[in-house]
């Protein structure tokens, strides 16, 4: 499979990243820093399949994205795929207290990610489909106190994502909706860990079936499907009184 | 949040981890880096004044290896364990490995480890090319064994994290013939006897290390098993890749009491004479030779809610031959039960200002604490001195600092003047060395 993508260089990114080199899928990598992506590409290139090749792209800049996106196809000679495990995360708190912040996080998690999406879809359709790959968030499912800010962001980009589905799957583009629960990764280091935090790993490995599968949705770790269940069907009243 | 950090001794203090994938930036103003916290006792918690350590274990990628040299550059996260994992199936080895894989890379320069291939191929700083390094003062350095700035790497390499933060590291792996074990083992009946056959076996294996019972006395004093090993030849070895291990979870901690003497001695009984013919030979699982205390996850849980601790010490050959027998004869005499004694002999010192090894016998025990724990350390540290030996930091928690200085007195100075050139400020620092260098809190 050439796959471009988004996010390879840290946390889930890195482990799905890895899953798909080892396995001899060809990746092109997008990210922020070109020193973070030679690591990275460097990285999948000691045991599985060397990467075509890196371009930096930054989700808050929509300008950045056909160029790279272009360098991406190219390289790879094709595109089957775009996987983007990339976005911003900080706590309620942080951003409540910072609107800059508050506003780069909105931006980067929802108008960047979608025109992204945008992009990836039309050069997908226009060589007859494949699979996008972008992970949501379980943050997006309700409204919930601790992620009000993030959640919005996240809820608006599954919105998206399960209309881009509906609309195009008939003409062969197969959109995968990812939405982790807590996973251990350098972005959630310093937060305690809830009851089924997930490893990486453990994601990767399921988000990589779902690419295969072609599913629609897939949350992950596992344990967080029945919980966001239960979450979604909890009266506001409830919502209101608990904490999480 | 848990705000506690323990060493694989289970010994807590205050202390929290900082963790991100970008250990360049996470290193910036920081007091200490951690990897996998399986050193036993301080030497990766963090001072009392300032309890925020950074952890490595997110820095995890292999920045490229070269198959023709086998040398690989690797960032200070990455552990034995991943390696093994990803470079084993393709015919790659550590070319030295301690007998856990739970090890960062940079956690295995700064303890600068040693293990069963001591007495050939020395410690693990041997075989480091280049250290990628972030300084107190917030430079970035490149240091190597022989070039550039060497003797910020001879710290470093057993310098317990205490010179600076290592980044990236630069190894030469090893070819293997393939990945199963070619193993013998051979019961010996007693400590004496031991050592010789230690040093016999040294001569023709690249592997050895063996266990001994260390709590019967008198004439048996020391009766043991002796592992020795090669990697096994293609065509003795079984044709498929050694399917992983299990994992399995030590779920709970148990209670102090049932590692008590008798628990020990019956595990000790039945070790010993489980091996019933006096020599064995066969083909092995690697995590079996090499990490077999690594199957059971948490296995430092059996030590109970009170913690442990590993004495290891190594006696130089200028002792002679009774230094062992007289250490474990002290042992026995105060009572200390100690469910593992490993013995090894070692090979050279090496150019390390710290590091542990030098041509002699290591004893590494493991000792749950107990009231009289310091007592017993103290005695074995007095012992230790009056042969001349020194002791592994990586392990230690109770040591006094006037018994670390009269162990380590010249090699302590030259210590002293590379912390006080590479850091002059002394803001990289540890519980460890607080106790034993007199670092401010």
């Amino acid at each position: 499979m050439k796959v471009a993508f988004l996010g390879a260089t840290a946390g889930m990114g890195r482990a799905l990243s890895r899953k798909m080199a080892s396995r001899g899928d060809i990746l092109f990598l997008l990210g922020l820093d070109p020193e973070d992506l030679a690591r990275s590409a460097a990285d999948l290139g000691t045991d599985g399949a060397r990467p075509a090749g890196v371009a930096v792209l930054d989700l808050a800049d929509p300008s950045s994205f056909a160029g790279a996106l272009e360098r991406a196809e190219a390289a790879l000679g094709g595109l089957d795929a775009v996987v983007c495990t990339a976005g911003m995360f900080a706590t309620q708190e942080a951003l409540e207290a910072d609107p800059a912040l508050a506003e780069r996080v909105l931006h980067v998690d929802f108008t960047g990610t979608v025109l992204f999406c945008e992009e990836a879809r039309k050069r997908l359709l226009a060589r007859g489909g494949g699979t996008l790959c972008v992970f949501s968030s379980v943050a997006g499912e309700r409204g919930r106190k601790p992620v009000a800010l993030y959640g919005a962001a996240k809820a608006g980009l599954t919105r998206y994502l399960e209309a881009l589905d509906h609309k195009h799957r008939a003409e062969g583009l197969r959109v995968v909706t990812v939405k982790p629960g807590f996973v251990k990764t350098g972005m959630t280091a310093g937060l305690a860990p809830p009851p089924f935090a997930g490893e990486p790993d453990e994601v990767a490995a399921r988000v990589l079936r779902a690419i295969d599968r072609g599913s629609p949705v897939v949350y992950a770790p596992a344990a967080w499907g029945p919980i966001m269940a239960v979450i979604r069907s909890l009266p506001r009243a409830v919502m209101r009184r608990v904490s999480f | 949040m848990n705000d506690t950090l323990s060493g694989w001794g289970r010994l807590p203090v205050p202390g929290r981890e900082k963790l991100s994938e970008n250990l360049e930036r996470l290193t910036e103003g920081a007091v200490l880096c951690r990897g996998l916290g399986r050193s036993y006792g301080d030497s990766a918690l963090p001072p009392a004044g300032h309890p925020e350590v950074v952890t490595t274990t997110l820095a995890d990628r292999l920045l490229g290896l070269d198959t023709q040299t086998g040398l690989l550059r690797a960032e200070a996260g990455v552990s034995i364990a991943q390696l093994n994992e990803r470079l084993l199936p393709r015919g790659w080895f550590v070319p030295v490995t301690p007998g856990t894989q739970f090890v960062t890379l940079g956690g295995a320069v700064a303890a600068d480890v040693h293990g069963k291939n001591h007495h050939v191929d020395g410690c693990f700083g041997e075989h480091v090319q280049r250290l990628r390094m972030r300084l107190a003062d917030g430079r970035i350095v490149n240091a190597e064994p022989d070039g550039e700035n060497a003797d910020l790497f001879w710290a470093t390499v057993g310098g317990m994290g205490l010179t600076g933060h290592v980044l990236d590291v630069e190894l030469r792996m090893r070819r293997v013939r393939s990945p199963w074990i070619h193993q013998e083992t051979r019961r010996v009946d007693d400590i004496d006897e031991y050592i010789d056959a230690l040093k016999d076996a040294a001569q023709k294996w690249p592997f050895t290390v063996g266990w001994i019972d260390c709590l019967s006395r008198g004439k048996s004093l020391g009766r043991g098993i002796l592992m020795a090993g090669d990697w096994a030849d293609p065509e003795t070895a079984p044709a498929r890749y050694p399917k992983p291990f299990p994992k399995i979870t030590m779920p709970f901690e148990l209670p102090s009491w049932v590692l008590g003497r008798a628990s020990v001695k019956a595990f000790n009984f039945g070790f010993y004479y489980k091996h019933l013919p006096r020599k064995m030979e066969g083909i092995t699982h690697w995590q079996s030779f090499f990490y077999p205390l690594d199957m059971v996850r948490h296995w430092n849980r059996m030590y109970g809610p009170r913690g442990f601790t590993q004495y290891q010490c190594v006696l130089p050959d200028e002792a002679g031959r009774g230094a062992a027998r007289r250490v474990l004869e002290l042992l026995s005499r105060r009572g200390g039960a100690s469910f593992l004694c490993v013995i090894k002999d070692c090979g050279p010192e090496n150019r390390g200002l710290l590091s542990f090894p030098r041509k002699g016998i290591s004893i590494a025990l493991d000792i749950a604490v107990r009231d009289d724990t310091q007592a017993l350390v103290d005695a074995l540290n007095e012992q230790v001195i009056a042969e001349g030996g020194r002791i592994y930091l990586a392990k230690d928690s109770f040591t006094r600092p006037d018994h670390f200085r009269a162990m380590e007195s010249a090699r302590l100075e030259r210590f002293r003047e590379a912390r006080a050139k590479w850091d002059p400020e002394g803001r990289i620092r540890s519980a460890q060395s607080v106790r034993l260098l007199g670092d401010r809190p």
